[in-house]
């Protein structure tokens, strides 16, 4: 791929994001706008994730990439792929040893460190979306810190079902100040966002950047008396018996049998490697899955 | 005992070579050339040059052979190699007047200098299957004459030494570039006519008809629409003066629309634009309608809700690689996002049940 710049993107490009970025670690939860470019995969499919990554990785970064939690699903390994060979960067499973993740719909189980960074790939970057369909009115209500709408509609999921109706893509307040989508992670995952890791958004195709620095304060966003609870599946993983990592359910069987396992693999290798079984795991050997 | 599901990496592999051969077909057919694509489905290459913003016919041939003929596919690949280029610089306006005319129509005028041509236009065509062609499609040579050597003056500037033509605004030197800034609203109408001629013409087409059927109706006139090649000209520094780089093929449509005047404009007649990469006809009609739709602003008319009035929906959706991509990661993994569905469905349903239960 000599024909390509390192990580694709051109410097100038990768110069035009990296002030993107910087401006949104310097303004917490605040959507910037940049110039998306069109990526060699589909808008969709990752391509605000790809274009930060490009951005933020260099020649001694190792990278990881997952989605659904998973190394193994077919976009991770696609996306991994066009970084094996655009950057020619070194790749790796294992959390710890990542310097850069890039991630859909999950944070790993195991606490990220100083030094990482991760890289969320985002559908749609605005939390109002959904509630006011025009940019120009959501970009407004930003700016005025007017949030009330989106505190209607919690109070009304609250008045029709007795719980906030949202499980994933759970809104957060960033800093006391900017209402933030902290893309479609499921609600368990909330806590983490609080890190000491760097935490980067691309939203490609809506051409918007945000970010969270280190320990930036995040608070889900909930009532008094309906407290906000991350939840999961109430079971152990099948595979490795974990009781705190988020579940992936599987439907195992024609009669609806159900197992319950680990959405982050590279965790439950590791459980299952230090020797942890669970109710239908086997003992961990190379190969073996 | 359960093994957990890997293999994404084969299957992706596996998934490559099946295409592959699929895109092949029948090795017994001969394969297709890039040269026969780009000769016999021009206009095909056509509308991919000009949604993928790139003029490059040989290119989108190829795009075309590897997409397997599917246009938005097509036009993608085109859209990802243009990112890879950089931008030189900008070339002077091409200068339509100057177009050597394959094909001028005016629906305002039966004649004005430089005439009505028809040129290669299916219009008049009676659409029957030609059942001949399916064994030979060899044609002999249409009438030739020559090209007319002055410039070919724009319907529009009889209008406008009338002033019955509203005057447009002079814009700035280099407009801003759509596919270098992120788009912002309210947009320049350079950068909303930017988003309109790569914009999918299918959704072009019909935001345009949209408007003959009476949402936000500018009942628009083709005062004319032209076809042809037109020299490319750009400033180099070095010289100090500009140079022609090469031609470009594109169609022009200019309409006319009635005014009978707002609180801020006199009475006049108003103007929609289009201007498209290629042959693409119908592109620079609709996109000159929805153009004109747009104007509804700068030109003090009412906001009458329409979809085509609306500049942030029509931008917003008007591009069909945008539009595709999103459309369809849904069939991606969601198992995460379906999974916390399930446990917040499961945990509302536990407690409507018990409510009703206690209720019985």
């Amino acid at each position: 791929m000599s024909d390509y710049n390192f990580a694709y993107l051109d410097e100038q490009t990768k110069r035009m994001i990296r002030r993107a970025i910087l401006k949104g670690l310097a303004i917490p939860g605040y959507q910037v706008p940049f110039a998306s470019r069109e990526m060699p995969m589909p808008y969709g499919w990752g391509t605000g994730g790809v274009q930060v990554s490009a951005a933020v990785l260099t020649p001694d970064d190792t990278f990881k990439v997952i989605d659904q939690g998973a190394d193994d699903t077919t976009n991770a390994v696609s996306i991994r792929r066009f970084f094996q060979k655009t950057a020619n960067v070194a790749v790796t499973e294992a959390t710890a040893d990542a310097t850069v993740i890039q991630t859909r719909h999950r944070i790993p189980e195991e606490h990220l460190r100083a030094g990482q960074i991760l890289v969320y790939q985002v559908p749609i970057p605005e939390p109002l979306r959904f509630l006011e369909p025009s940019e120009v009115e959501t970009r407004k209500m930003h700016a005025l810190e007017e949030y009330g709408l989106m505190h209607v509609k919690l109070y009304e999921d609250i008045s029709q079902h007795g719980a906030i109706a949202t499980a994933y893509a759970y809104p957060v307040k960033v800093e006391g100040r900017y209402v933030m989508d902290p893309s479609p992670i499921p609600k368990f995952d909330n806590p983490k966002l609080n890190m000491a890791a760097i935490q980067l958004f691309g939203a490609g195709r809506e051409q918007r950047i945000y970010a969270l620095p280190p320990f930036t304060e995040v608070i889900s966003l909930d009532f008094d008396d309906y407290p906000f609870e991350p939840t999961k599946a109430d079971h152990a993983c099948d595979l490795c018996g974990a009781e705190d990592s988020y579940l992936d359910e599987l439907i195992v069987d024609d009669a609806g049998g159900r197992m319950f396992m680990c959405s982050d693999t590279d965790y439950c290798t590791s459980r299952r490697k230090a020797g942890h079984i669970g109710a239908q795991g086997v003992p961990y050997a190379e190969d073996a899955a | 005992m359960y093994v957990a599901v890997k293999g994404g990496e084969r299957a992706i592999d596996n998934a490559h070579a099946w295409l592959a051969e699929e895109r092949r077909g029948d090795p017994a057919v001969p394969e297709l050339s890039v040269a026969q694509i780009r000769e016999q489905m021009s206009l095909a290459v056509n509308r991919v040059m000009a949604e993928g913003s790139l003029y490059d016919p040989d290119l989108a041939a190829l795009s075309i052979k590897q997409s397997r003929g599917d246009l938005i596919e097509a036009i993608f690949l085109i859209r990802a190699y243009r990112t890879t280029l950089p931008r030189f610089g900008a070339s002077l306006p091409v200068q339509t007047q100057k177009m050597t005319c394959d094909r001028r129509v005016s629906a305002t005028f039966k004649d004005a200098p430089g005439g009505q041509i028809l040129g290669p236009t299916f219009d008049y065509t009676h659409r029957l299957l030609d059942f001949k062609m399916a064994a030979d499609g060899e044609v002999p040579q249409a009438e030739q004459t020559t090209a007319r050597a002055e410039p070919t003056p724009h319907i529009m500037s009889y209008l406008d030494r009338e002033n019955l033509i509203q005057t447009e605004p002079v814009g700035p030197d280099t407009p801003d570039d759509l596919t270098r800034t992120p788009l912002e609203l309210p947009a320049s109408r350079a950068l909303r006519l930017q988003a309109l001629t790569r914009g999918d013409e299918g959704f072009i087409l019909g935001m345009a008809y949209s408007t003959q059927r009476g949402n936000a109706r500018n009942h628009a006139f083709v005062a004319e629409l032209r076809i042809g090649a037109v020299p490319v000209e750009m400033d180099i520094p070095e010289l100090g003066f500009a140079i022609e780089i090469g031609d470009i093929t594109l169609t022009e449509c200019e309409t006319v629309n009635q005014f009978t005047g707002s609180k801020t404009e006199p009475p006049q007649f108003t103007r929609g634009y289009g201007l498209v990469f290629g042959m693409s006809e119908r592109k620079a009609i609709s996109m000159a309608l929805v153009d004109r739709a747009l104007r509804w602003a700068e030109l003090g008319e009412d906001d009458l809700g329409a979809p085509a009035q609306d500049e942030e929906f029509v931008l917003y959706h008007c591009d069909n690689i945008q539009a595709t991509g999103f459309l369809e990661h849904i069939k991606l993994p969601h198992y995460v996002d379906f999974q916390s569905e399930l446990e917040l469905i499961r945990k509302l349903r536990r407690e409507a049940m018990a409510l009703q239960e206690a209720a019985q």
